[in-house]
Formats: structure tokens, sequence, C-alpha cells
């Protein structure tokens, strides 16, 4: 075990106006580990890789590379020292070749010499074990591969330090484990990486030891094998654990005389899910399980007409109704919180007030305006409601958190007073404390009559709040779980042989 | 004064372009506002520029919302006007006496034919996604050589009285008709913006037409309302300059004038990629550049050297108000604060009190 430390820091403190973002923080990277900075949403994650790479000055501590003092004043510096970043968005140029990203901004020279590039990269390339081809277009690389290019362009020039920031977000599980595969061949060849991510599974999985960060302070720095995951997370959130132990999910009173809010039958959409039925009683939670590519959001997003509908027949307690247009099921009582909360959900450059009143608004109707003193109440009832921490009603919702951001959004639609509301991965990119939050307020809400589908990656969170899983593969329904202690075992049964049963019939 | 700050923060660019321009005039000449009475009507240099800017502010307002909604500009609009007034010309020579009737009706006529100008713009980009400034070359290349045609290869000639009256006075009344024509106009945009959800629909639209989609606004139909409204714009816009000029010049009439629009937009503090405006920006904006060009003249510049004039002061109104130099006076301040900040902090933890005491006693003095 190498344990020489190549990145030191000490006593680092940064300040926002308003906020101490670091409050005397030491960190110690060693050559060859995985090291896992931990933390919530603002605890100060962001910052001090930024304060690593130079995008932000240091208020004070000292940083030693190799026991070299240093203090960079820009990213490129610290890449000229051997600090690699790659951050959560790809920032590649898709219509480039590999070997192009590669060198991109790197060749000093006018003229490229295209064969002895190709040449280096396949090299490169193949001595990390990468799927590509120099020469291929790099949109027709998978998600994967173009996160594993971009690690490899980072690490191409000497790299001792590698910073990855929540680089497994946009990938399925198979791409998880080949992105790891390359992280330890790293890792033995002695680069030291700082891994941020909000998976704790994947912490686990291929950590050495990790760092834990609170509200800008550190927490502690521990060997991974020593702490047990429900230490982690009492760690990172402080005392709000418990509550995640004391939810508890309950099933909806169905007689034989009530009829589903909702009701489809042979749904289908322009996206491509096989035509399929699905019903929610009142009071019920249910979710959509499955592998990412499954058709879930697809089939939720067939339900609210949010792709073009292609086939299917509609009944809301027992009424035929036509929804082809997502206005049609807004005001058919149908809430969406789309899966892409930037591409879909939120208005960035509006005020929060403006996104919260959107959806009621358009239900009012365009020549009835709410007015100022009007929008102002709902937007600071659901402020207060849904614990929104944001400066006033007028601030932009771009600077907001993610996990307000989706409080806004969910504000938007409880505002609509929905019977049946559709949460399309609701927790996904957001902190711990607010996934506990949205999770508690799921099940309040139900309990208080709203039907609501819930749709979510980690299988653990539809567990602990749908009383009815349905089961997904390859975009169509493969099964259905019911009961009040289903295990994730279970799922993952159906998930695996769902679709060969059917087969077999 | 946080409330005032917050509602004024994005009409800084253009009131204190307005205000330097206003200063560079006073220096020039003392009199700059003063207004004298001919012939019962107001003239000056400020009723010069609230007469000569009409129709820009007009079409301005139009641009403001396309850009908003369609994420482009319409550069149509100076020839959909020509066509529009065309239209109204045909009409009013058509009548054997000319009567307010006439010219009502003759009005609302290329009203007609500006919303169906627009819906053909409207209609390419928000159903064919046709950019809109490409969408709008169409019509840009082809409407001055339609209004010709609509004109019968002449300049057809205004001369009745009620015309010459809409372009310049009417008797009894000392402002300018053009001037309480744009007035009016302003009124009823804003009492549209105050009775509909125009402003929400069009912002949210222009910044995210997938969550407006899915909220239940059709981006579509709020892109083609925009290009209507334009459409309307231009047939109010030329209106007032057929009946200023007098006569029906289609080669000449408002020509390049989307240049200006565009210009007045951005002055505005609107951005031009769309999302959130503000119409009174524009409307500032619009005022500014025609004070700009008044200001210009008055400097006796050489004619021949004006457009290189304006274009250096839009350059570098431009680069003062990038977000690049922005970012840079605001670190400045900030840098500016903090030292004074920490410098106040060292007197205070000083040991010795009389410091601290004699600095206090300043500030309570001032």
């Amino acid at each position: 075990m190498l344990s020489e430390t190549i990145l030191e820091m000490k006593e680092i403190s940064k300040s926002f106006p308003g906020v101490k973002a670091l409050d005397c923080v030491d960190f110690k990277l060693r050559k060859g580990e995985i090291h896992a900075v931990m933390g919530e949403n603002g605890a100060g994650k962001s910052t001090l890789i930024k304060v690593i790479t130079g995008v932000y000055e240091k208020d004070a501590g000292i940083i030693t590379l190799q026991g070299q003092p240093i203090h960079f004043k820009t990213p490129q510096e610290a890449q000229n020292k051997g600090i690699g970043t790659v951050y959560q968005e790809i920032m590649l140029c898709p219509n480039l070749t590999v070997a192009e990203n590669m060198f991109i901004g790197r060749s000093n020279r006018a003229v490229v010499q295209w064969k002895q590039m190709n040449e280096k990269v396949t090299q490169l390339l193949d001595s990390l074990g990468i799927p590509a081809r120099a020469t291929q277009e790099l949109a027709s690389c998978s998600l994967a591969v173009q996160q594993m290019i971009a690690i490899a362009r980072a690490v191409d020039m000497d790299c001792k330090i590698l910073i990855l920031d929540e680089p497994t977000s946009s990938l399925d599980e198979d791409e998880v484990h080949t992105l790891f595969e390359l992280m330890r061949e790293l890792k033995d060849r002695g680069v030291g990486i700082i891994f941020i991510t909000h998976f704790l599974e994947q912490v686990y999985e291929i950590s050495d030891r990790i760092t834990v960060l609170r509200n800008g302070k550190l927490v502690g720095e521990y060997e991974t094998t020593a702490l047990p995951q429900i230490e982690l997370i009492s760690k990172m959130l402080g005392n709000v654990l418990e509550d995640i132990t004391k939810l508890k999910k309950h099933e909806p009173i169905v007689t034989e005389t009530t009829l589903p809010v909702f009701e489809g039958i042979g749904l289908s959409s322009v996206a491509g899910v096989r035509p399929f039925d699905f019903s929610i009683q009142k009071g019920e939670v249910n979710g959509f399980a499955g592998l990412l590519g499954s058709g879930r959001s697809e089939s939720a997003r067939a339900i609210f007409a949010a792709d073009k509908v292609t086939g299917g027949e509609v009944r809301m307690n027992g009424k035929r109704v036509k929804i082809k247009t997502p206005l049609h099921a807004i005001k058919q009582g149908i809430g969406y919180l789309p899966e892409d909360r930037k591409g879909d959900g939120i208005i960035e450059d509006l005020s929060v007030r403006d996104n919260i009143i959107l959806t009621l608004q358009v239900m009012k109707g365009f020549f009835k305006p709410f007015s100022r003193n009007q929008a102002e109440i709902y937007a600071q009832e659901y402020m207060k409601k849904l614990n929104i921490k944001t400066p006033t009603s007028d601030t932009p919702i771009k600077s907001l958190s993610g996990g307000n951001q989706q409080k806004v959004i969910l504000a938007r639609w409880l505002l609509t007073k929905p019977a049946y509301l559709i949460l399309d991965e609701p927790t996904r990119g957001i902190d711990v404390g607010t996934k506990v939050e949205i999770q508690k307020l799921v099940l309040k809400l139900a309990e208080k009559g709203m039907s609501l589908t819930f749709i979510s990656s980690e299988i653990e969170e539809m567990l602990r709040t749908c009383s009815r899983l349905i089961v997904m593969k390859d975009r169509e329904i493969v099964g259905e779980l019911r009961g009040m202690d289903l295990t994730e075992n279970e799922v993952m049964s159906v998930i695996a042989h769902g679709g060969k049963n059917k087969c077999a019939h | 004064m946080r409330t005032l700050k917050k509602n004024f923060s994005h009409l800084f660019l253009p009131l204190s372009v307005m205000a330097l321009l206003i200063i560079i005039n006073l220096i020039k000449g003392a009199d700059y506002f003063r207004i004298t009475m001919v012939n019962g009507a107001f003239y000056g240099n400020i009723p010069n520029i609230l007469f000569g800017a009409s129709e820009l502010v007009i079409l301005s307002i139009g641009m403001t919302l396309v850009t908003a909604a369609s994420r482009g500009q319409d550069i149509s609009i100076g020839e959909s006007a020509t066509i529009t007034s065309a239209v109204f010309v045909q009409y009013v020579l058509q009548a054997n006496e000319v009567t307010l009737l006439t010219i009502v009706v003759g009005f609302f006529l290329s009203c007609v034919v500006g919303l169906a100008l627009g819906a053909f713009n409207g209609t390419l980009v928000s159903i064919f996604k046709v950019q809109p400034m490409v969408a709008s070359l169409i019509l840009f290349t082809g409407g001055r050589s339609i209004a010709f045609m609509i004109d019968g290869k002449v300049s057809p000639i205004l001369a009745n009285d009620i015309s010459n009256k809409i372009g310049t006075v009417i008797p009894g009344i000392p402002v300018q008709t053009p001037i309480i024509l744009t007035v009016v106009f302003i009124a009823l945009v804003a009492v549209l913006c105050k009775t509909t959800n125009l402003k929400l629909y069009v912002e949210t639209v222009g910044i995210n037409p997938n969550a407006a989609r899915l909220n239940g606004i059709n981006p579509k139909k709020i892109i083609f309302l925009t290009f209507l409204i334009m459409g309307i714009c231009t047939a109010v816009a030329g209106f007032i300059a057929v009946n200023k000029a007098g006569r029906h010049d289609s080669v000449n009439l408002l020509k390049l004038i989307m240049m200006d629009a565009i210009l007045a937009v951005a002055i505005g503090g609107n951005a031009l990629i769309g999302g959130k405006f503000s119409i009174t920006g524009s409307i500032i904006g619009a005022y500014t550049i025609e004070m700009l060009n008044r200001t210009l003249l008055r400097l006796e510049i050489d004619p021949a050297m004006i457009k290189v004039f304006k274009a250096v002061f839009i350059i570098i109104l431009m680069v003062v108000a990038s977000p690049v130099v922005r970012a840079f006076f605001t670190k400045a301040l900030a840098r500016v604060q903090s030292w004074s900040l920490l410098s106040s902090r060292r007197i205070q933890s000083s040991p010795d009190g009389t410091i601290l005491s004699t600095t206090n006693s300043a500030e309570k003095e001032e």
C-alpha cells in the first residue's frame, strides 16, 4: 500500500458574501488512492474542488502539492501541474472525432499532424482499455465512453491528481462499472483520485477513503471499510437520519365499487413504449421500476401526454376523457414533475414566484392574470410549506440549489391541487436531506387522498414509499409487485427474470 | 429604495445612455431643452425626438416581443410596413372624397394586411421552425417589390387634409399627432400586458419552450401571437410614416429601420437570444437612438461621417454593457469594499482605545 501524500490542504477557508463555504478544512490525498468527498449540497464539496483547481482563490490556508506549496490562479495552471478535472457534464465536442477531442487546445502548432495524432490517441485508448477508435466521431460513443475519453484527456498529460465531479450521474450500471475499471487502472498507476458523487453504493464499491464535509466544515476522514453506510449518512446529515427509518407507507383502501382515479388502456406514445395498461387508486402511491432505458419515464410521459400520444383510452374516475396534450392532462387534474429538471422543469431566469404560479396561472387562462399580491401570497405559502430556501420570492430560480429548485417545481404542481401527481426522478441530483423531505411529503400527500406515481433510480426510495411497483424492462411492463414489505431482491429478480417468464408463457 | 433599485436595474443601461447624450447636448448648447410654439404647436429638440422616433418606438415594441419568444429577430418590418401603407394609400386614393371614415377604414385594412404578413412570418417560424431571421428574409427581399406593384409602379401622393393633420399637427392641439398616436399605442400595449399573461407566457416560451409545453403553454401559439402583434406594429408604423411623408415612396419608406429596432431592443437591456424582456427598456432605447441621431446632427458632424460616429458610439456602449466589463466592475467594487472593511477592522482591533472613539465620533458627526 502506497501512502505517500501528494496533496495536502491545511485549514482552508473560503467565504462568499454572506456564506462561509469552507471553514478551516483539512484534506489529504495520498498517492494511488481513490478518495471520496461526501456531503450534502452546500456542504462545500464543489468549493473545495474549485479551490484546488484555481477556479476560486482561497481566503486562508495552505495547499501543498508533493511538499511544494502551491497557489493556482487559473485552472490552466493547475492542469499544467498535473491536476486534471472531469465535470458532471461532458465538456467535449460531439461532432469531432475522439482524437480531435483529445487534442483540442493542446497542440501549439498550426498544422496538425493527423496521422501522428491518431496513432498516439489509439495507443492511449488501448493502454487504458477504452473501447473507442481514434477516428470515430465522439457522438457515436456511448455516454460512458465519452466520459472515459474526457478522463483520458485529463490524465493524458502526466497527471498526478484526477478530480471526478459526479462522473456517474448520467451513466447506467454497466457503464459505471466500465468507468470504475478505468479508475482502478489509473489508481494502480499511482494517480490520486478525488471522487465526488451522490451515489453511496458507488462510494463503497470503489473508494479507499472518505472525507465528509457538512456546512463547510470538516466532519472527518475515514477508511471506507471502517465506516458503515448508515454512519456515513448520519455524518453527512447530522441528525435527519432517524426520519428516514421512521417513514411509514400505507395501502389505499380499495373496495369493489371504487373507481380508479386514473385508468389508461393501451397507452402508447412516439417515445416508443409498447402499449400498456395502467391504473391508480385514490390515495395510492405506485412506481415504475426498471433499469435506465427500460421505459419508466416514457410511460410516465405517455400518461401525461408529454410526448405525442399515439393511442390508448383514458378514464378518470370512470369517465372517459381526452388527453392529447399536457394542457388536457393538467385540466384533468394530473401533474407531472419531469425527470430533466433543467431541460423540462425550471424556467431559469424567471423568479421563484413566477415559477411557482406558472401552471396554476395557465389553468386560469391567458386573459386572467393573478394580481401581484395574489401571486406573492401563493409563493409565500408554498415557500413556507415546503421549506424552500431562497433569499426572496423575486430571486431567479437558477440561483437556487438543485434541491430547492426541485421543491419549487413541486410547489408549482401542488398549487394546482392535482388529483394525480407523477414524480419522475424527483430526488435525482439533490442532497440527502431534501430527498428525505420529498419522500415524507409523498407519503403525507397520499394520506390526504392524492394519488402519486413515484419513479426513482434508487429502488430503496421506491420501496420506502410505494405500495405497488410496476416493473419494466425493454420498454414494456414485465411484472407487478404489491405489498408493504417488498425487498430490493424481489424487485431485482423480477427485473432479471420478468421478461423471460413472459417468453415462457 | 431597494425595491426601486430592483425594479429599475434593468433600465440602468438605456437611462444612463440617455443621460450621457443629454449632457453632451447641454455642453454643446444650454438651450437644448428649449421649447417654442410655432403655429400653435410645440417645437424644439425634445418634441423633435418624440416626433421622429414614433415609428421606431412602435416597431421596437413588436421586435421586443418577437425576440423574447422566438429567440430571433424579424428583419422584414420596414418592408412589411411599406406593404401595409401601400394598401392604405391605395384605399384612400380610390375614394372620391377623403373623410375621416375613409382614413379609419384604410387604416384597419392595412392592419389586416399587417396581420397577414405577421401570420406568414409566424407560420414559418412557429410551425416550420425556420430561423426568424431567415424566415423574414423572404419578405425583406421581396417586400418592396410587392409594395411597388400595389402602388402601380409610381410613388402616389397623399394630398388630403386629414393625412396632413395626422402627419403633422391638428390645429388646436399643441402636440404633433404622431406623438399622440405613439402614446396611445404604448398605452394600449400597457393595457394588453396588464390584462393578460402575455409577459409571463412569452418569457416562459423564450427561456424554456420544453418546460412551457409541459406546463400547458403551447410555444407555437405564443410565437405565432408575437408575430401577429408585430404585424399590427408594422401597420401602425407604416400608417404614421406614410402620413408624415405625404407620399408613398416604396423604395425608401422606413428603409433599414429593423437595424435600429433591433438596436433599441438591445439598448433596452434585452437579451437578443430571447427570454426575459422589458418593453419599457426598448421604448427608452428607441428614443435614445433618435436622440443619438439628432445629437450627431446637432454637433454638426459631416453627414457622410454620421454613420461612423454612430457605429463607434454603439460599439463603446455594447462593450461597456457587456457581462465581461460588468463582472470586472463588480469584482473591483467588492475588492474596494473588503479592503475598507479590513482597514476599519484593523483600527478597531488596535489596543489604543482612543482611535476607536475618535472614528466613532467622526462617523456620528457625519
